[in-house]
Parts: structure tokens; sequence; C-alpha cells
């Protein structure tokens, strides 16, 4: 399993252009992940890799592609220090995990990577990476295999009812 | 403890008080669906065991980014689509009307105290009526069609109180842009900007509009400005009555507070690639450029094809440049059809298409090849937004879009 290294502010047209949005496929919209910006991304990338990125990873459109395009090529996981909003629920809904590090300048394109997620670390080069827990409304979401999946479980919404 | 807006429109439809920070299932008054995001969300809404949706009434769609159909790809969707709204007597908007977050809100689909999704990242657009308004993926638009309900996390809230008066040529576009660069790409992320102060009570519904949009360059949930007179005899005209009275709280806790006036701002631009790269006008003026788009739900309304005109004057555009106004609906191309703003574009050489996303979508058409800069009015200038990856957009208002097609390169408005 290795790292995919990007920066901050990793945009929703970086990751799948506008032109693809027509496709709906994971495996077809992976062939066109990071086309532009990172173009060695879809033919190098292997099943288990691993996105790491500073902040606001997803930023920019709500376009759900996104996600897809990431599950299509094989990655799983996605670390960074921050998402943007819509892409992290949008990435929780159709099963990529996305998880809160503080400490991504450290792990390095290329590296070695092991991440544990029940005990919500991840391992590079020797170094263990602490991952922040997702909110526990979420949680019920991903034990569940994503929005779907948990829809489909739910007689009835629990309107109105609130947690933290 | 007092109350913002957002916590009191969240309150209000739960029927219980709820704070931020706070994650409610809450009802949803309106679900907007494009062509773009919609044949995901109608895919989920039917793997979800979706039979009919929520409620067909509050479910609008219609179609902007690719019309009339720009691949069989494209058609194929839209055919999907209309076999859907068929299928639920869902009123289909079809390509008829323009740009779906411009249609929703001068439709009147989006009022004072009401909790609106929009699978489209631009929904918060809908905050400029007093809606508390979200763009959502479509997964979770598939489970509000579902349900008629979503999660949410209450946001809490900064406070934006703009003060001043606009020097001449100088717009919302130019406010939103210098706060962006403010506050930056990130800086709002799951909070709502609460848009307060003289100059934004002042402001027209179509800066309210702008101001709103672009409150998701900041990864803001939601852009609001609560609402008054201008939002009433707005809502008034379009059917909607009798809107909520509804405002934060002298007390209401707020994450932070920003003060801005405007009354030295000058004209703003977002250069390559970030949207919160802004810098005043005149460190980028004389930048050569190969397209002007003037257009989108950020400032494609009469108003901003308006301020465009008044400085495009009797000028033709700078031959070199390729000039492409889109009104953001067709109610928009009517005012200025009638107005004569539309004569003049032609006239000066611009190329008037029917309305619709435009090259802001970056797959239809108006696309950038590799070497090219584009000046667009519109609301991302990330790599690749408007076709190749080599290209370089930079972000505007409309006035200064006016002044740089005439002269072939960046230009300061208040020098035209």
């Amino acid at each position: 399993m290795k790292v995919w290294k990007f920066g901050d502010d990793v945009d929703t047209d970086a990751i799948i252009p506008g032109r693809f949005l027509t496709i709906y496929n994971p495996m077809e919209l992976a062939k066109h992940a990071f086309e532009g910006t990172r173009p060695e991304f879809a033919m190098g990338v292997a099943r288990g890799d691993v996105i790491v990125a500073g902040r606001n990873f997803g930023c920019g459109s709500s376009r759900e592609h996104a996600p897809i395009a990431l599950l299509g090529a094989g990655v799983q996981v996605v670390i960074a220090k921050s998402f943007a909003r819509i892409f992290y629920r949008n990435a929780i809904n159709t099963g990529l995990l996305p998880l809160v590090c503080a400490e991504t300048d450290g792990i390095h394109d290329m590296s070695e990577i092991e991440v544990n997620t029940l005990k919500r670390i991840a391992v590079v080069e020797g170094k263990t990476y602490h991952l922040e827990p997702v909110p526990a409304f979420l949680k019920e979401i991903i034990e569940a295999g994503g929005l779907v999946e948990y829809a489909k479980k739910l007689e009835e919404v629990p309107l109105c009812t609130v947690s933290r | 403890m007092g109350a913002t807006i957002v916590e009191k429109i969240f309150s209000s439809r739960c029927g219980k008080a709820v704070a931020a920070g706070e994650v409610v299932m809450a009802p949803i008054d309106r679900a907007m669906i494009h062509d773009i995001t919609g044949p995901l969300a109608i895919e989920k809404f039917k793997e979800m065991g979706g039979r009919k949706v929520f409620d067909r009434n509050r479910v609008v769609m219609l179609f902007d980014h690719q019309i009339p159909a720009d691949s069989i790809e494209a058609a194929q969707n839209h055919v999907f689509m209309r076999k859907f709204a068929e299928e639920q007597g869902i009123f289909n908007r079809d390509l008829r009307e323009g740009v779906c977050h411009q249609v929703v809100v001068e439709e009147g689909l989006a009022a004072p105290g009401e909790i609106v999704v929009g699978a489209d990242s631009h929904t918060c657009m809908y905050g400029a009526t007093g809606a508390f308004a979200t763009g959502i993926g479509s997964t979770d638009m598939g489970f509000a069609l579902k349900f008629g309900a979503l999660y949410f996390r209450v946001p809490d809230s900064i406070r934006i109180e703009v003060e001043g008066t606009f020097p001449r040529r100088v717009s919302p576009k130019d406010l939103i842009l210098a706060i962006t660069g403010d506050i930056g790409a990130d800086g709002a992320t799951y909070q709502t900007l609460e848009f307060t102060g003289n100059t934004v009570q002042n402001m027209d519904m179509a800066g309210r509009m702008t101001c709103c949009n672009m409150a998701i360059e900041m990864g803001a949930k939601a852009g609001i400005v609560p609402p008054d007179t201008v939002t009433r005899s707005y809502l008034a005209g379009r059917g909607v009555m009798a809107p909520l009275e509804i405002a934060s709280d002298p007390d209401a806790t707020y994450a932070e507070f920003k003060d801005y006036n405007v009354s030295t701002l000058e004209p703003q631009v977002a250069v390559p690639h970030n949207v919160d790269n802004v810098v005043p006008v005149g460190e980028v003026a004389g930048t050569p450029i190969d397209q002007v788009f003037i257009g989108s739900c950020t400032n494609g309304r009469f108003e901003d094809l308006a301020a465009a005109a008044e400085v495009a004057g009797t000028e033709t555009f700078d031959p070199k440049v390729r000039v492409i106004v889109i009104p953001a609906s067709r109610k928009e191309y009517l005012k200025a059809l009638k107005a004569g703003t539309i004569e003049r574009f032609v006239n000066a050489g611009a190329l008037v298409e029917a309305p619709c996303c435009g090259p802001c979508m970056g797959g239809a058409f108006g696309l950038l090849a590799p070497g090219e800069v584009s000046l667009s009015t519109s609301n991302r200038n990330f790599k690749g937004r408007q076709g190749s990856a080599e290209a370089k957009v930079y972000l505007c208002s409309p006035a200064t879009a006016a002044a740089s097609a005439i002269y072939g390169v960046i230009t300061d408005p208040r020098g035209v």
C-alpha cells in the first residue's frame, strides 16, 4: 500500500474534471481521476493505496463522481488535515473513508503505509500517526456500508431527533 | 441565551430548540436536482428502495449544465430524468428556464425560514431569501428524495458586517471576492456566513445572491441574509406571501465577527488557481486574455449584464478576445433583451448564448486550450475548471470583465 501525497485545497475539478460527469461507472471514472493535475495517478494507483493530503481536501463542486472515481481506482481511505464539507459527506455515503490527521506533513509521496481503522492509526516508515474519530452519527452510516445500505434498513426516519 | 437565524430555522422546522453543533434529522422544504447530479441521485433513491418521492411538489427538476445536450451521454441523462419526472409527476422545467439556482430564487421556491437542499454546491445562494440552503451530494439527495429529511449538523455562524457605499463600478462581486481572500478557501468550513450591515441592507437581491452564492468558496455550509423589506418585496412579486419574521437575537453566539467597509474597496480579481487568491485589479492589470465569460449563477442576472453593458458603452470588444455572454435565466434574458442590453453585447462582438451554466461547467462548450487565459464572472478558477488544466482562469466582476473585453487585457473598469 503506497501513499499518493497531495497538498492543500485539492478540488473536485482536479479529482474528476467536468467533462467526465456524464460517466457514473466507477471503473470508467477512475480512468480520468486527476487527469489534468496528476496524470500518472490513474495508471499508477493500485488497490489499497491511500491518498494523503493537506487541508480542505475535496473542496468545490458537490459532484459525487469525485469519491466514486477514487473508489473505482481502488482507493478506500483518504487521510487529510481537513476535508471540505460536501466531499466529506459524499465520501462517507459512498463508502470511501475520510480520516482526519493533523500531521500529514511528515508523510511523503510513495511511502509504504498501513492503516488500521479499528485502532485509528496509520503507520508510515515506522512512525505512527493518530487518526481522529468520525462523528458518531456518521459512524452508523459507515458501519452500515454507506448511506444506501443504511437507508435500506431504515423503516422511517427519526425526524427531529437530536444528537451530538 | 439567544439564537442565530440558522439555529432558529432548524428549531422552528424541528419543533424544538436546537443549537449549533447538534445533529438533527430535519425536514426538507425543497429539493433541487439538475442534469449532472440528478441521474445519480435518482439511481441512489431507487437503490434505497424509493418508490415515490416524499412530495412531488417539493422537488425542483431542471437541466442547465449540458444544454442543449452536448453529447449522446448527456442526452441519455436528460431522457432518464424526464422519464423519472413523468413517473413521479414532478414538474420538470427541462432546459427551458436557465441556471438552477437563479430559477429557484426567481420563482419563489426558497423562502425565509425554509430548509432547502440542492444537489449542487452553489445551492447556498438561496440564503439571499432568508432560507437555510445547502449543497449536498447525490446519495444524500437520494435519501432526501425518499424521506423528505436529512441529517444536518446545525452550523455555527460567522457574522459578517458590511458598512459603506460602493464606489463607482465596484460591486458585490468585488466585496465577496475580497471576503473570500480574507477568510480563505476553508476559513468557514461547516459554518454559515451571515451577511449584515448597512451595505447589505441597501443591496438589491441580485447582489445578495452573488454574496451568498460564493459562501461555498470559503467552505461554508450556507450563506444567509436575514430577510428584510428588500426580501419581502422581491418575494411578494413571486407569490411568496407573508414571509416569516426571522432574525438572529442580539445576544446570539457567533463563532466569529468580521467587519468590512466597501467605501474604499477596489475591483478585485481572483488569480489562478484558487478562489481565495484575491488581489486588487491593479496588480494584474495588463494581463492578456483570450476569453471573457459574463454569466453564471454568480453573475448572470440582469443587474450584472447591465453593469457590464454600462462599462462597454458603445465600444466594440477586442477582436482577439472571445466574449461569451450568458444570462442566468430565461426571465433575466428577457429583461436584458427588452432593455437593449443584449443588442449592445451583440453589436460589441459578443457571442450571446441561451441561459445555462456555459463555460463554468468545464465540459459543455467554451473550453480553453492549453496556455489560454479566461477572465470570468463565475465562481471558480480551479485548474482545469474551464477546459485544459494548462489554461488559466481569473475571476472578476461584470464591470471588470466588460472593461477587459474592450482592451484584451485585464483592465480596471474605473478608468474606462
